[in-house]
């Protein structure tokens, strides 16, 4: 035994527990879950770090499924060193990486690279996704065999829908042999193209070309059939309305191999909060009317929507000081995250265990990683925070090069305390 | 309650009393700009910049004349041959010409919101010639004025807004304005040029135009925007003439006295016919011309004045 997280708050995903404890961690995995009784070792003993966790909650670290680091190509938004120190920040232990950069990710020897950076500069943990097709552009499939073996645990064209059915139901069926995990963006591409918001009164009265919310219905129901005719491992990165729920539900009821995410932001802003043309309220898709966050939440709390990420979308300054439809789209997150989605748990409409089983455990799991549990055997990869400590979010203190935050000026409440990966500390307030 | 406002960026954040206020200021400009001398002060020493990132030629003349008018200095900057085709941002392009200290900064845009985000960065006033498909303020300050002058009131009428309103900032500004004072609107066209959630937005809407027009007081046709069309919103223009176009036929089931107003340019035989476009008993199109450099001259008067204020306090 080499750590002791004494008088903690354990936050159980897995068990959906939360319960008052110690962890005891030893060569950077969890060794065992004391209860409270529990008689610890003496103050003295030499070979044992204790930590104070005072009462404050321990939880398993954040798994952010969708990370941009701006790597290669756009290290003025964002570098490994910079994404990392962020997610360390905001209790994130590992960061999934997008493959959406420039150059995309879509050879082993761009992964490669991009493997090697990250592992020179961030201090957490983190596992690449590789494009699905080559440059992105929807036509030739990457070789997906070898990027799973050099380490792509998933492959997505990022939000480029693949709008060729043909090519998208071949790549399915390739990658479903090889077991590999498929993320699409599901949208309408012909009803998304050229739009900047979701359709309401809102957008009319703004004069914002907007998609209707039915888009990313039409989009996930031909993904669906899809995948029901290949077999195959089916994320969706973002189920953000209503209307593409029940047929979520029907496939997972029919035993299909779909989970779903949702960023955020979508369940903790909506359309109205773009007000006066903030273009750091632009992200893709647009955010939606209230009906849908509401019904997003839900989705979440019942599980039927599986995992809760941030996006983290860097932008710098000049890409989004312009006219809403010119701004680009995306916004930061890794340092957010977890305040936000405790608005959720202040709300009253999800708990903490099972805040922490669609940010942690249900990414891992459908990743194949190890973490995301609290249990004898894990990482320790572990977050400790306080989820009432409030404050008013000043975007420059981020630790992200780009600081396109929504949040800034929110009040929000929770504060990370502490963030070790593999039983090292890597962020102290 | 007066014009306080530091900008005129759209009708939304209006009261009832600031567009009537305006209103009343035009009417007396419309007095100036009848008589021999057509000259007044008000703006003598300051500068006024019209800077029109889109074609423009009727809105862009009449604020030069407005300006010209009241004793500014008008410098007119075609943004579309100019910087921004060098890769200048609109904030840099902004920050440019605020540092030549211009008072009156005139501004039209193709993106919706652009006029706000540039109004953000600059000193002196802004007033938005139209940006995108969100606003046209000026434009429905006018229409405004000409029914007023032409019905004795605004309020409680029967106004129809027919054709391309899903592109139109103009139709934007004028449900807004016409709304808070009170009058009833219907919007008539395609189901593919009027977005659903209009319906929305306090008024009814159509797809037929006899239907819509019963009973009108007055008729405001838009232009058909091709330029804004990125595919098949109608089937083609003789079609969208037959079922939408304007003609003495189906403007007889209006009221005996309803007023014909177009913002120009027509498309003649698209959307209007030109016979009852120049109608001088029904169409009031050329009146509203008028009343745009009036209302034009109102609007830069008072910010002019809250100009002067501001630096006084």
């Amino acid at each position: 035994m080499t750590q002791l997280f004494h008088n903690a708050r354990l936050i159980d995903p897995e068990a959906g527990t939360e319960t008052r404890g110690h962890l005891a961690v030893d060569a950077g995995q969890i060794t065992a879950i004391l209860p409270e009784a529990a008689p610890l070792p003496p103050d003295r003993f030499p070979l044992v770090q204790r930590i104070d966790c005072r009462g404050l909650c321990l939880a398993p670290g954040i798994v952010d499924l969708g990370v941009k680091v701006g790597e290669p190509g756009e290290r003025h938004k964002e570098s490994f060193k910079t994404a990392g120190r962020a997610a360390a920040a905001g209790g994130v232990t590992t960061m999934i990486t997008r493959p959406d950069t420039l150059t995309p990710i879509d050879s082993p020897e761009t992964l490669e690279f991009v493997t090697r950076r990250g592992l020179d500069a961030s201090p957490v943990r983190f596992a690449s996704m590789a494009a699905l097709t080559k440059g992105r552009a929807g036509q030739e499939m990457v070789e997906i065999g070898f990027l799973k073996d050099a380490g792509a645990v998933a492959f997505t064209d990022g939000d480029h829908v693949l709008e060729n059915s043909r090519v998208f139901s071949r790549c399915l069926s390739y990658a479903g042999a090889l077991g590999a995990l498929v993320i699409a963006h599901p949208q309408d591409p012909g009803l998304s193209r050229g739009t900047a918001a979701t359709s309401g009164k809102f957008a009319v009265l703004r004069g914002l070309p907007a998609v209707s919310p039915m888009a990313e219905r039409m989009g996930l129901e031909r993904d669906l059939a899809l995948v029901e005719m290949t077999g195959a491992r089916y994320h969706a990165d973002q189920v953000t309305t209503r209307a593409a729920l029940p047929a979520l539900r029907r496939a997972k009821d029919a035993g299909l191999d779909v989970t779903a995410g949702v960023s955020i932001h979508h369940l903790t802003l909506n359309a109205l909060d773009v007000g006066d043309y903030r273009t750091f309220f632009k992200i893709k898709p647009p955010l939606r009317d209230e009906e849908d966050r509401l019904a997003v939440v839900e989705a979440l709390r019942d599980g039927l929507i599986d995992t809760l990420s941030s996006y983290h979308t860097p932008q710098d300054e000049e890409s989004k000081r312009l006219p809403f439809e010119e701004a680009a789209s995306g916004a930061v997150g890794l340092e957010t995250l977890l305040p936000a989605a405790l608005r959720l748990y202040h709300a009253g409409v999800m708990d903490l265990p099972g805040l922490f089983r669609a940010m942690a455990l249900n990414p891992a799991r459908r990743l194949n990683l190890p973490g995301g549990r609290l249990c004898p055997g894990a990482p320790a990869d572990l977050v400790l925070f306080d989820p009432d400590a409030p404050f008013v979010l000043d975007r420059f203190t981020l630790q992200s090069k780009s600081k396109n935050t929504p949040f800034d000026g929110a009040r929000l409440q929770g504060r990370v305390q502490g963030t070790w990966v593999g039983g090292t500390r890597v962020f102290a307030p | 309650m007066t014009y306080r406002a530091r900008h005129l960026l759209g009708i939304e954040p209006l009261h009832p009393t600031e567009i009537i206020t305006l209103l009343d200021l035009a009417d007396s400009y419309v007095d100036l700009n009848r008589q021999h001398k057509k000259r007044s002060d008000v703006l003598a020493g300051l500068t006024q910049v019209n800077m029109f990132f889109e074609n423009s030629t009727r809105t862009q003349a009449s604020f030069e004349l407005a300006g010209k008018r009241l004793g500014a200095d008008v410098m007119n900057m075609s943004m579309q041959a100019s910087s921004i085709k060098k890769g200048e941002t609109l904030i840099d392009t902004a920050m440019t010409l605020n540092a030549m200290h211009p008072d009156l900064l005139v501004v039209r845009h193709p993106h919706s919101g652009a006029v706000n985000l540039l109004a953000e960065k600059v000193n002196c006033a802004v007033l938005n010639a139209g940006d995108g498909r969100h606003e046209h303020p000026t434009q429905a300050l006018l229409d405004a004025l000409t029914i007023r002058r032409a019905k004795g009131r605004l309020h409680r009428l029967n106004i129809a807004i027919c054709g391309d309103i899903a592109h139109s900032r103009v139709a934007r500004s004028n449900i807004l304005l016409l709304g808070k004072l009170e009058n009833r609107i219907r919007l008539i066209g395609p189901p593919t040029l009027i977005p659903g959630p209009m319906a929305e937005m306090g008024v009814e809407v159509y797809d037929d135009m006899r239907e819509g027009l019963s009973g009108c007081d007055v008729v405001m046709m838009l232009r058909l925007q091709k330029e804004r069309m990125d595919g098949g919103f109608i089937p083609s223009e003789r079609e969208y003439y037959h079922r939408y176009g304007l003609d003495s036929e189906k403007l007889s089931v209006a009221k005996p006295d309803a007023i014909v107003m177009h913002p120009g340019p027509m498309n003649r035989g698209v959307e209007i016919d030109g016979t009852l476009a120049d109608d001088i008993n029904r169409s009031v199109i050329q009146e509203q011309v008028e009343m745009g450099v009036a209302v034009r001259m109102a609007a830069m008067d008072l910010l002019a004045q809250n100009l002067r204020a501001g630096a006084a306090a």
